[in-house]
């Protein structure tokens, strides 16, 4: 069904053609030719015996795959009950909600495992009988926390333009509610929970800091040993043989993943979000407490504890360490630029990034849906490979592929929100794929043969679709760059601190106003980052012209 | 500086002779003793060849015309938690025509080794904070192209560790035991050995030597003081004694010490901890609620370097002048909390007052300690986790 639905989609035309190119070389350019240098340079057959005959290795990368799957369950089974909230239901505060669960995406792992050893500590989960920190579980928390967001808002913007009605068949019919949820609307989820779900395992099976800082000594995984060895060992034969290793495992999850993808691409009759809304508005009130609920205790507790710290200056409570974000103290220097300078730098950076990001994200997820086969399987792979690579492999790549002319990239002040937006692509280009494969094909051939020209049938049709997709993705990829994931592989420029860097300072020096501040600067970077998410889905109504 | 991330090998551990290097400074007494004390039966002798001489030849500017090199834009790599005042350069730049450029990399680990992988192609002209633990992964991999500064007499004898001048001291700083001065039952511990004492028991926090600075100086402190054959011991008292161990710096100092509101009153820092502690107070204090366990340091010492294969050697040269100069040696301690290698620049009265130097500090050669930090923690982590 879907192959016939396929086919008779419009051929892409020349410019879309040219777009694909221009996309494939960025790929090449900043993500496969220089992991192919890092691994060449560090080619070893002598390492790759080693390494593969050692029974450690195989221990690290089975723990490695297990805690990852682990995570990635957890994290859909939390996240689904506030997708529905955020997807079926209009309330009051909803649109809160939805940017409060990407907030814990930006904040750096030392501040949140800081708030989770605070956490642990008042809620005794620190002694006998739990005794959590240091645990396997500990990891699996506070990957659910870091990524509940990628499922809650990709399940979630998918199933708010699902049509309710099979569900209320299934009702009629005498199905109770969990019934019905669990045989006509989990099978209706599923392209969106495989697409946000190998989004999750990807970002946990390349898990670093969490894994170095909650998992106590014991815990490593291939992540952080490849880190280990390239940059502490200058070991670069180990690093890269753990490298194709986990290159190997993330290719074949991702073919597989792409697999079921094509196989499960249902055709839904997708329909316009308030229709929907106004339809549920007396399901599931339940639910909606349970989504909203667990959204508060997974991830509010931890940042709770963040703002109290913030807020506790050290007569009482008060904003003291606000305003000393604002003071620059000649002689003593606590921070080179302002707090405030900092922010402004972050938000500045997160824009190219995201503008990239979206931009290239929503080319590759046409591609990722075009009707050649090979073309679309290999722009969903190439693209979502980077968030299975370790950064480290990526940023020592650069250093060693982009420096001759005409690539001599490998100190430009770009490079940092390119390596950002390579990260953020995958997010923009799964969204919008998953929601274009879900375009009943009846809805172009009935523009089609009612005379509109292909560009006119994209923009009527595909792009209100696609367009919320596209916002989803693009606050993703804001949130990635704004967070800087995996940009300390790479060279920065200190003459521009971000917020995370600026914290990251603070928390590296003693005295309570050093801790005071860096507390307050996270909490700032909580209320900009859920403003920001606010402020880019108001874009959507004007791309899909909804508002 | 900062929550710094470094090392080990997998490596067969290999029993070693060693150098322990008592080292004197501040220039109160006069004789720094070097003593090698060949430790143990050494199976086999692990040291690196950083040493030899590498028939290099130095950067000579005696001959160049300074007023050619203005116009120059030179790149400076530093680790990440490098930190100087705005505008530091400007001097420099007006004097020289030299523009500066800083590009952070991670910690020194990370940027040691990237310049290990561009060696030859450098990412930047100059580098600034190799440090003594890391100094033979750099020297042994070339990375360096040999200068020698006039300011280099400004520098204490004890803080030059290459006679082939391919590396220059910038700055040192002492990492040591700290403790919370209220928050002890009793007296203070008087030397690591105490801090396996029954009276401290769960009260001490380190870091991994694996990932973090402080923790690799407490353990090579360890090594110092209790031997190649008896540091295993001590360890594995303090693992009986309930030391905790996080993965940073500031795991341990926020998370676990009082300071961050944590339940350990002993925690493993620097030297100069006290002196943040009492300049970003909150409310202001009038001394320090911290104080620094003098015999417990370990010394680190910091270098620049100009980076084999750069473009620009004479006027990189000069920028190692500059780095030794009072200007830019008086701005480091209140920026990265440690101290300036040239012995003329002008300490803030806060560190003289509250940031003494050791007399006594425990120190590596350094070519001991690239031969064999991976094997060290390796068997580390197999004491403290077994």
């Amino acid at each position: 069904m879907t192959a016939t639905a396929e086919r008779r989609r419009p051929a892409p035309n020349r410019a879309l053609t040219l777009l694909v190119v221009a996309v494939a070389a960025f790929a090449v350019v900043f993500y496969l030719w220089p992991v192919t240098a890092l691994l060449w340079r560090g080619r070893s057959w002598a390492s790759i015996t080693d390494v593969l005959g050692d029974g450690t290795t195989w221990r690290i990368l089975w723990f490695t795959t297990w805690q990852a799957i682990v995570s990635t369950v957890v994290t859909v089974v939390f996240a689904l009950p506030i997708a529905f909230a955020i997807a079926r239901r209009r309330f009051r505060g909803r649109a809160l909600l939805r940017a409060f669960v990407t907030v814990p995406f930006v904040l750096p792992t030392v501040v949140v495992a800081t708030a989770f050893l605070t956490l642990a500590d008042r809620l005794r989960l620190d002694e006998d009988p739990v005794r959590l920190p240091g645990t396997a579980w500990a990891i699996v928390l506070a990957h659910v926390f870091f990524n509940v967001a990628i499922v809650t808002r990709s399940v979630g913007g998918y199933w708010s333009q699902l049509d309710g009605r099979p569900e209320d068949a299934a009702r009629t019919l005498g199905a109770g509610p969990l019934r019905t949820f669990w045989s006509i609307t989990l099978p209706r989820l599923r392209p969106a929970l495989l697409s946000s779900g190998a989004i999750v395992f990807l970002f946990c099976f390349t898990s670093f800091g969490v894994i170095l800082i909650l998992g106590g000594l014991r815990r490593v995984t291939i992540e952080t040993e490849i880190w280990r060895y390239a940059t502490q060992r200058t070991d670069f034969e180990t690093a890269a043989t753990l490298g194709l290793i986990q290159l190997a495992v993330v290719l074949v999850s991702l073919v597989v993943n792409s697999r079921i993808q094509e196989r499960l691409a249902l055709v839904e009759r997708t329909r316009a979000t308030a229709e929907v809304e106004a339809e549920n508005a007396h399901r599931g009130r339940g639910a909606v407490v349970v989504g909203a609920g667990l959204a508060l205790v997974v991830i509010g507790l931890p940042m709770a504890v963040l703002v109290e710290g913030s807020l506790a200056t050290g007569d009482g409570y008060g904003f003291g360490f606000y305003r000393a974000l604002g003071e620059q103290d000649q002689r003593i220097p606590l921070l080179p630029v302002s707090g405030w300078r900092a922010l402004w730098n972050s938000l500045s950076w997160a824009t190219i990034a995201a503008g990239i990001a979206t931009v290239v994200g929503t080319v590759a997820g046409v591609a990722a849906t075009s009707p050649r086969r090979g073309m679309a399987r290999l722009t969903d792979i190439v693209f979502l490979l980077p968030l299975g690579t370790s950064a480290v492999i990526v940023g020592f790549g650069m250093l060693i592929a982009l420096d001759d002319p005409p690539l001599d990239f490998r100190t430009r002040w770009w490079i940092v929100p390119i390596a950002q937006a390579v990260i953020g692509i995958p997010f923009v280009m799964r969204s919008v794929s998953t929601s274009l494969r879900s375009i009943d094909p009846r809805l172009r051939e009935a523009a089609a043969t009612l005379g509109a020209a292909p560009t006119k049938v994209w923009r009527e049709i595909d792009l209100p679709i696609a367009s919320r997709a596209m916002v989803v993705g693009a606050a993703f990829a804001f949130a990635v760059s704004i967070g800087e994931f995996g940009a300390t592989a790479f060279l920065a420029r200190p003459q521009r601190p971000t917020v995370p860097t600026a914290i990251f300072r603070l928390l590296g020096r003693p005295g309570d106003l050093a801790f005071g501040q860096a507390m307050a600067l996270s909490v700032i970077l909580m209320v900009i980052t859920a403003s920001a998410v606010l402020v880019i889905e108001r874009f959507r109504g004007v791309v899909a012209g909804e508002l | 500086m900062v929550p710094t991330f470094i090392t080990r090998r997998r490596v067969a551990a290999l029993t070693v002779a060693f150098a322990l290097v008592a080292a004197a400074c501040g220039g109160d007494d006069d004789d720094p003793v070097a003593t090698g004390q060949p430790e143990a039966a050494t199976e086999e002798e692990a040291t690196s060849e950083c040493f030899s001489d590498p028939g290099l030849e130095p950067i000579d500017i005696s001959d160049v015309d300074l007023a050619s090199l203005a116009g120059t834009t030179l790149k400076m790599v530093a680790y990440d938690s490098f930190f100087v005042s705005d505008g530091i350069f400007d001097s420099f730049e007006a004097e020289t025509g030299i523009t500066v450029e800083i590009l952070t990399s991670a910690d020194t680990g990370t940027m040691v080794s990237e310049a290990v992988l561009t060696v030859g192609d450098p990412v930047a002209d100059v580098m600034w904070g190799i440090d003594n633990t890391f100094l033979c992964r750099g020297l042994e991999n070339d990375i360096f192209t040999p200068y020698e500064s006039a300011l280099l007499d400004t520098v204490d004898d004890e803080l030059k560790l290459d006679e082939y001048l391919r590396v220059t001291p910038v700055d040192f700083s002492d990492l040591c035991i700290n403790y919370w001065t209220d928050a002890l039952d009793g007296p203070p511990p008087e030397s690591i050995a105490d801090l396996a004492e029954e009276q401290y028991a769960s009260t001490f926090v380190t870091e991994n030597p694996e990932t973090s600075a402080p923790g690799m100086g407490f353990l090579l402190s360890t090594i110092a003081e209790f031997g190649e054959g008896g540091w295993q011991d001590y360890w594995t008292q303090l693992a009986d004694n309930g030391v905790a161990v996080t993965p940073g710096w500031s795991e341990a100092y926020y998370g676990e010490f009082i300071a961050g509101g944590g339940d350990r009153a002993i925690v493993m820092s620097y030297a100069s901890s006290p002196v943040a502690e009492l300049l970003f107070a909150d409310p202001p204090v009038d001394v320090p609620p911290t104080e620094a366990l003098l015999d417990s340091c370990f010394r680190s010492i910091e270098f620049a370097g100009v980076l084999a294969g750069t473009d620009h050697p004479e006027a990189s040269a000069l920028l190692i002048d500059f780095l030794l100069s009072p200007t830019f040696q008086e701005d480091i301690p209140l920026n990265m909390f440690i101290f300036p290698a040239n012995s003329e620049a002008q300490l803030p009265p806060e560190f003289v007052e509250w940031a003494p130097l050791t007399t006594s500090p425990f120190t590596l050669a350094p070519d001991v300690i690239e031969a064999n930090r991976d094997a060290w923690t390796e068997e580390w982590t197999e004491i403290v986790l077994r």
